[in-house]
C-alpha cells in the first residue's frame, strides 16, 4: 500500500461485503450438511443436526438482509451495457489473461456484472423458497406441490450461489492486486489503469 | 430389531447388511369388512402411549379429522353414490403409513438413521436421529409424517415393529372385531386378499382387487378395495402413487452430480492458477505517475573529505 493509492471501497462497504461473506460461508456449511449424506458431519460445527436444521434459515434471511444492502449500494454500477456484451464475446481473451484485446472496461467488468445479477437472482430464489420450506414457521401454509418445488428449487439455487462465490474467489486470486479493494480498501493507480482503465479516467478526472 | 436386519437406512449411500433372508411381512386392510368402529384408532393409541387432544368435528364421522403426531391412523369415511346400481355406499378406509418397498420418506430424508427400513418391510422412524426438517413429509406419496408442535419430530405409524419383532400382530390387527385387518407374511396376505376378492366379485363388485401400488415397489400395507379401479374413491387414496419426480430430481443423481460441480470449479481455478497463472500489474507504471520521487537522495553520514580541496 502506498499513499497515492485509490480507494475503491470505503470502510462501510467493506464491513457489509465482510459480513455478507461470513453468514455465507455459515448458511453455505450448514446447507450443505443437509445438501448431501457424505457432508451431513459439517453439522458438527453448528452443534448437531437438530442445531443446523434450527439455525440454518436463521443464518440465510441475515445474509439476505445484507446482501440486499450491498447490492442496492452496488446496483447502480452493475448495469449492462454493449461493450460488457463485447467482453462477454471474447471470453476467450479473458481466461487466457490477454487483457489488451478487450474492450474498455468503467468500474466493473462484464464478468463481476454478470456475478452480481446472478448473486441477486439465487439470493432471491432461496430466500423465497428458503420461507416455503421453513417448516417451523412456514411449511403449513403450502401444498405439497409447492413443497416439493421450492425444495428442488432452493438446491439449485444453492448450487449456482456456491459455484457463483468459488468463481468469484477465484478471481481476486487470480487478478493480483484485488484482494486489498475489499481488505484495505485500496488499489494501486497502476492496477486501476490496467483493469478498469475507464473507472481510473472517470476518478482522476473527477479531482 | 437387530440391525442386521436395517435394509435400508436415510441418507446412507453405502450398501447395508442383506445377507439374512427374511420373509416380507404385510398387514392387509379389508374395506368391504370395514364397520368404521375406530377400535384400531384406540388399539393404536393404547399400545403406542399416544394421548392425542381432543379435537374439533368438521361434521363427517372423520375423528379426529386427519392423521397427527399423535394420531397415527384415522379412519376416513366417504359416501359414494354408485352410479351402476344406484346404491349409496358408504366407504371407510383405515389412512396411515402404508409401509412401501420403496419409502419417499427414506429417500428424502437428510439425517442418517432417522428413517429405516426392516427386512421384513417395515419402515420406522427413528426420533432419536430425526432433526425435524420435515423432509419426509415432502418426500411421502401419502400425506403421512407428521411433525409434533411438541417436540418437532416426526412420528407415523410404525406397523407396531416392537410388537411384531417379538412375534406379535400389530394392535389394530389384534383389537379388530370384524376381522377386517389381518397381519402374516406379504405372500399369505396376498392369498387371503385373492380370496376375499373372489368373494367379491361374486357379489357384484366386478372391479374388486388389491391394492399393492408398484409405482413404490409395492406396500406392506395393503388394502382389499370393492372399487380397485378407482383407489380415489376412498378419500383420495393416490390411484397410482409414486415418489414424485420433483423429489427423484432433488434427491436423485443430481446431488452427487452438483458436488462434483462444485469439486470441478474450485479444481478448475487450481488449474487456471497452475497452467495460464495470475495477472500482474507492473508496478513500474505506478511510480512514474507519483508527485514525489520514491527514491530520495539522502544526505551520507560520512562525507569523503579531500584534504587538498579548499574547505568552504
Amino acid at each position: 500500500m502506498n499513499n497515492n493509492d485509490i480507494e475503491r471501497y470505503n470502510p462501510s462497504q467493506r464491513t457489509n461485503h465482510w459480513i455478507v461473506a461470513i453468514l455465507f460461508v455459515l448458511a453455505a456449511l450448514s446447507g450443505l450438511a443437509l445438501f448431501h449424506p457424505a457432508l451431513f458431519g459439517l453439522s458438527g460445527l453448528f452443534g448437531g443436526g437438530t442445531w443446523t436444521r434450527i439455525l440454518h434459515p436463521f443464518i440465510g434471511v441475515a445474509m439476505f438482509v445484507f446482501f440486499l444492502w450491498l447490492a442496492i449500494r452496488f446496483a447502480g454500477h452493475n448495469r449492462i451495457e454493449a461493450r460488457d456484451r463485447q467482453w462477454l464475446r471474447q471470453i476467450n481473451d479473458v481466461v487466457y489473461n490477454r487483457e489488451e484485446k478487450l474492450p474498455e472496461v468503467g468500474r466493473y467488468n462484464a464478468g463481476q456484472k454478470v456475478l452480481f445479477w446472478v448473486l441477486i437472482l439465487s439470493m432471491l430464489v432461496l430466500l423465497l423458497s428458503g420461507i416455503v420450506i421453513w417448516r417451523e414457521y412456514f411449511s403449513s401454509f403450502f401444498g405439497i406441490v409447492s413443497l416439493r418445488w421450492a425444495s428442488l428449487l432452493h438446491a439449485i439455487a444453492a448450487f449456482v450461489l456456491i459455484v457463483s462465490i468459488i468463481v468469484h474467489i477465484y478471481a481476486a486470486i487470480w487478478i493480483k492486486g484485488s484482494m486489498g479493494s475489499m481488505l484495505y480498501g485500496t488499489v494501486s493507480r497502476a492496477w486501476a489503469r490496467k483493469h478498469h482503465p475507464a473507472w481510473y479516467r472517470e476518478i482522476t478526472e473527477r479531482k | 430389531m437387530a440391525t442386521q436386519d436395517v435394509i435400508a437406512r436415510s441418507a446412507t449411500t453405502t450398501e447395508r447388511p442383506s445377507i439374512r433372508e427374511i420373509g416380507e411381512v404385510a398387514k392387509l386392510i379389508d374395506v368391504s369388512k370395514c364397520i368404521g368402529c375406530k377400535a384400531c384408532q384406540v388399539a393404536c393409541s393404547e399400545w403406542n402411549d399416544l394421548r392425542d387432544e381432543v379435537g374439533t368435528s368438521n361434521g363427517t364421522y372423520d375423528n379426529p379429522i386427519d392423521l397427527t403426531a399423535e394420531s397415527w391412523t384415522v379412519m376416513k369415511f366417504a359416501e359414494y353414490e354408485n352410479p351402476g346400481s344406484g346404491n349409496l355406499e358408504w366407504l371407510i378406509r383405515k389412512d396411515g403409513c402404508m409401509h412401501c418397498a420403496d419409502p419417499g420418506c427414506l429417500k428424502a430424508c437428510p439425517a442418517p438413521g432417522a428413517i429405516v427400513k426392516y427386512a421384513n418391510g417395515i419402515v420406522d422412524f427413528n426420533q432419536d436421529h430425526c432433526i425435524g426438517c420435515g423432509y419426509c413429509i415432502t418426500g411421502c406419496p401419502f400425506d403421512i409424517p407428521r411433525i409434533s408442535e411438541k417436540d418437532k419430530k416426526a412420528y407415523k405409524c410404525t406397523l407396531c415393529s416392537d410388537r411384531v419383532s417379538v412375534g406379535l400382530e400389530p394392535a389394530c390387527v389384534k383389537t379388530c372385531p370384524t376381522g377386517a385387518i389381518v397381519f402374516g407374511s406379504k405372500d399369505d396376505m396376498k392369498d387371503h386378499a385373492a380370496g376375499r376378492i373372489a368373494d367379491l366379485k361374486e357379489r357384484g363388485f366386478d372391479q374388486a382387487g388389491l391394492y399393492d401400488p408398484d409405482g413404490v415397489g409395492g406396500t406392506h400395507v395393503m388394502y382389499v378395495l370393492h372399487h380397485a379401479d378407482q383407489p380415489s374413491l376412498y378419500n383420495d387414496l393416490p390411484n397410482e402413487p409414486t415418489i414424485s419426480p420433483l423429489v427423484g430430481l432433488w434427491k436423485g443423481v443430481t446431488k452427487p452430480l452438483a458436488l462434483l460441480g462444485m469439486g470441478a470449479a474450485v479444481l478448475a481455478g487450481f488449474f487456471h492458477y497452475t497452467r495460464v497463472g495470475p495477472i500482474r500489474v507492473e508496478e513500474e507504471d505506478d511510480k512514474a505517475e507519483l508527485s514525489e520521487p520514491v527514491v530520495h537522495q539522502v544526505d551520507p553520514s560520512v562525507h569523503v573529505v579531500d584534504p587538498k580541496e579548499p574547505r568552504p
